[in-house]
């Protein structure tokens, strides 16, 4: 056992039971804090797979940014309680069914046929070197150039679109 | 580490249309509210100079960005077709919003970073690119859909297309994600060197295009996956709807015949039956629907969704070398006869139109062919031309259809094809028979540019009828650029 | 790994400092409990209402333009690490994106969605 993997495994765990706490939670505000709990740890999985950058990025944008956005929603419709009640009775006994399946669908797949076979590269074989920021840095503004560039339109247009839909015109009626 | 010019001639046209939609956006700030007008004209300016720019580059063939993006006849054809929609729908939305009361500069600006994100996607040829571009052309859309806030039919229409539009774009990004994972690139031409080796997983490929399909199918509003397309094209402003349900379907179908053309042709043998019984279920679930339907918005939304299905058809054969570049020329075709007649009978449905949602019943035409004839004659060209009765364009689209799916020998599909035709035939018709046959006095609306729209469109569908040769001539050179 | 230690290393002294002060304030601290002290902290105010409370949409609006310019930030931070050998293109390239979003802050300080109402 690797420390590595010692602490994947510490990890693994930590990730499974948040995931499981935001299911259950009846609160919804206590389920979107676990799922932050849930973002760091995964944001750590990427430390260990060698990309600090992405690690990174995941607590600014999902960690940060999105769950205050998830929060804000919860309290703007005052959803924070769950009712008691189920509405859909059938949704949970068909979900498990589903899941079982989908679990041992995936696990057949992955020990007969859709081994990877050389054409994907191991994580952490090139890429985790001190680096390896600036090596995504550089592919990301050279080969990725138009990529990005499209990217800063469509936060352009997101951004638009959200104060069309939010702000009311000068003189309009509510 | 620079780009050339020739990079920039590859993205000539969105370049200049995203550039143009910017400084559209601050111009808009400084337009008084009474004078919206002025963006309007703008945002057709920018469309009509890039549609120049677009003309100017038939015959032009590069790729640039890093093999991101392809200047190509196919692109060059599907950008002209898109900037015409764009134009069309500017024409079709002016006096509209005007009118309904919702007119703000936005409407012309996000509609042109739609065109853009519409024309980026044409001319994709990496599949990250494929998914901006996707989002580009969508978010302006989901807004639009919104427009008409606070009236509740439209923000119903935009909350309902925006969720189904994210999952659908989630299902482009998971087939994407596996398409990567089974060959290591997202470049079509790396996809399809990578799955021509024997150590590539094609069951992972396969999965991954099949769900990069049902992402499009979404876009595209075929069945099993056109649940949101009544309630959005009924509940969204009119002329938004006009513009979506050509200008969304052309974009969405360019992606998918490139992707699949060019990246999957290893995949044909499970991907046919896939898309044969798609495009089989489309029509008919689209067709039949369609007969119950007592409102003109949802029966054309109905329409739509089964012109989807007769589009499908032309991808079935896209394996067969042997009638692959015949069939592909005639589903680019059938899009130009569904955008033109589309587009017309939008515009009659906007000249009907009143204010909260008035006007929009089967049953509010009667006496249209008695007091409008012209618009009347107008509706039956395009009623005619959905139906594909001659003389129109849509009934060439059809035969150019039906030929190349009999010449790649599904017969079966282009026996369907004919059947639905023939039960579509009894609700497009019973919009001409309430035109012509029933009492009534409607109300409509006379604007220029409106009329105009109509009329244009309206001629086209007939003329080019008479000689679609070149056009479809112009279509098969478009597609044989693509291999 | 090992360029992880000094993080760990600054977790470890700030958990230990936290905890050192908390902690000796706990065993040397006088402890008296009352009513008002185990209410919850409204900077002196007594606390009326709910602790939930269902936000306008305004807040939805600022969260939405701030996710917009943090995922900008993430662009940024690989860019500065490489801003060397990007050279004058990668400044260039840089420079662009941030006049297209330079649009949409123009846009959205005219149109008034920086301010609240």
């Amino acid at each position: 056992m690797t420390p590595n993997l010692i602490l994947f495994l510490i990890l693994a765990l930590v990730a499974v039971a948040t995931a499981l706490g935001m299911l259950f939670s009846k609160n919804a505000v206590y389920s979107a804090l676990f799922l932050v709990l849930n973002f760091v740890t995964v944001a750590v999985f990427y430390l260990l797979l060698g990309a600090p950058f992405i690690a990174m990025a995941q607590i600014t944008v999902y960690a940060g940014a999105i769950m205050v956005l998830f929060l804000f929603v919860i309290m703007l419709l005052g959803a924070e309680r769950l009712p008691d009640t189920h509405v859909l009775p059938w949704q949970k006994p068909l979900a498990t069914v589903l899941t079982v399946i989908l679990a041992l669908e995936s696990t057949y797949l992955l020990w007969t046929k859709a081994r990877p076979s050389g054409a994907v590269l191991p994580p952490g074989a090139e890429v985790n070197t001190v680096d390896n920021l600036r090596a995504m840095a550089m592919t990301l503004f050279n080969d990725y150039l138009l990529p990005f560039e499209v990217t800063s339109v469509l936060l352009l247009v997101a951004m638009v679109g959200v104060i069309v839909l939010v702000r009311r015109e000068k003189g309009q009626k509510s | 580490m620079n780009l050339t010019s020739q990079d920039y001639q590859v993205l000539a046209p969105y370049i200049l249309l995203t550039a143009w939609a910017c400084v559209l956006l601050l111009v808009d700030l400084f337009i008084p509210k009474e004078r919206k007008s002025v963006t309007a004209l703008l945002a057709a300016l920018g469309l009509a100079v890039t549609l120049g720019v677009t003309l100017s580059q038939v015959g032009i063939e590069q790729v640039g960005f890093f093999n991101m993006a392809a200047l190509d006849g196919f692109s060059t054809f599907v950008n002209a077709l898109l900037l015409v929609s764009g134009i069309l729908g500017i024409a079709l939305a002016h006096g509209y919003v005007k009118r309904m009361g919702i007119e703000r500069g936005e409407y012309y600006t996000l509609l042109l970073f739609s065109v853009s994100g519409m024309m980026l996607m044409a001319q994709a040829t990496d599949l990250i690119i494929v998914f901006i571009a996707l989002e580009l052309l969508s978010i302006p859309l989901y807004v639009l859909a919104a427009f008409a806030r606070p009236q509740l039919s439209s923000e119903e229409a935009g909350m309902k297309y925006f969720l189904l539009g994210a999952f659908a774009t989630g299902f482009v990004v998971y087939g994407t994600a596996l398409v990567f994972g089974a060959t290591g690139t997202t470049s079509l031409a790396g996809i399809v060197a990578a799955a021509a080796s024997p150590s590539t997983s094609t069951l992972l490929l396969t999965i991954g295009a099949a769900l990069v399909l049902v992402g499009f199918g979404f876009k595209v509003a075929a069945v099993p996956f056109h649940m949101w397309t009544p309630d959005v094209y009924q509940g969204a402003p009119t002329a938004v709807t006009a513009f979506m349900a050509s200008g969304a379907k052309i974009a969405g179908f360019a992606a998918l015949l490139r992707v699949f053309a060019t990246a999957f042709p290893a995949l044909a043998v499970d991907m046919t039956a896939v898309l044969w019984a798609l495009a089989a279920l489309t029509m008919i679930v689209g067709n039949v629907i369609a007969i119950s339907q007592t409102d003109i918005k949802r029966m054309l939304a109905y329409s739509s969704i089964a012109h989807a299905g007769y589009i499908l058809m032309a991808f079935v054969p896209y394996g067969n070398p042997a009638v692959r570049d015949v069939s592909i020329a005639a589903g680019l075709f059938y899009l130009v006869a569904y955008a033109f007649t589309n587009f017309g009978a939008w515009g009659v449905v906007i000249a009907l139109e009143k204010k909260e949602e008035k006007g929009l019943a089967i049953a509010d035409y009667a006496g249209l062919g008695r007091k409008h004839p012209l618009l009347a004659a107008a509706m039956t060209v395009f009623m005619l031309s959905l139906v594909g009765l001659p003389p129109t364009l849509g009934l060439v689209g059809k035969v150019y259809l039906f030929r190349a799916v009999i010449a790649g020998g599904f017969t079966g599909l282009a026996i369907i094809g004919v059947l639905t035709s023939l039960i579509s035939a009894y609700y497009y018709l019973r919009v001409v028979v309430t035109m012509y046959m029933k009492e009534g006095e409607p109300e409509t609306v006379r604007e220029t540019w409106l009329s105009l729209t109509t009329a244009l469109t309206a001629i086209v569908t007939v003329v080019f009828s008479l000689l679609p040769q070149s056009l479809f001539e112009w279509a098969s050179t478009a597609v044989l650029k693509l291999f | 790994m090992l360029e992880y230690v000094a993080i760990a290393l600054l977790i470890a002294l700030a958990l230990v400092v936290a905890l050192a002060a908390i902690g000796l304030g706990y065993l040397f601290g006088p402890r008296k409990q009352s009513a008002v002290k185990a209410q919850p902290y409204e900077s002196g105010i007594n606390p009326f209402g709910e602790g939930t409370r269902r936000m306008p949409v305004r807040f939805y609006l600022i969260a939405v333009l701030f996710i917009l310019f943090d995922i900008e930030v993430v662009f940024f931070l690989p860019w500065a690490i490489a801003f060397r050998q990007l050279g004058l293109f990668g400044l260039i390239e840089m420079v662009l994106f941030i006049v297209i979003l330079l649009v949409g802050y123009i846009y959205a300080w005219k149109k008034g969605a920086l301010e609240w109402e």
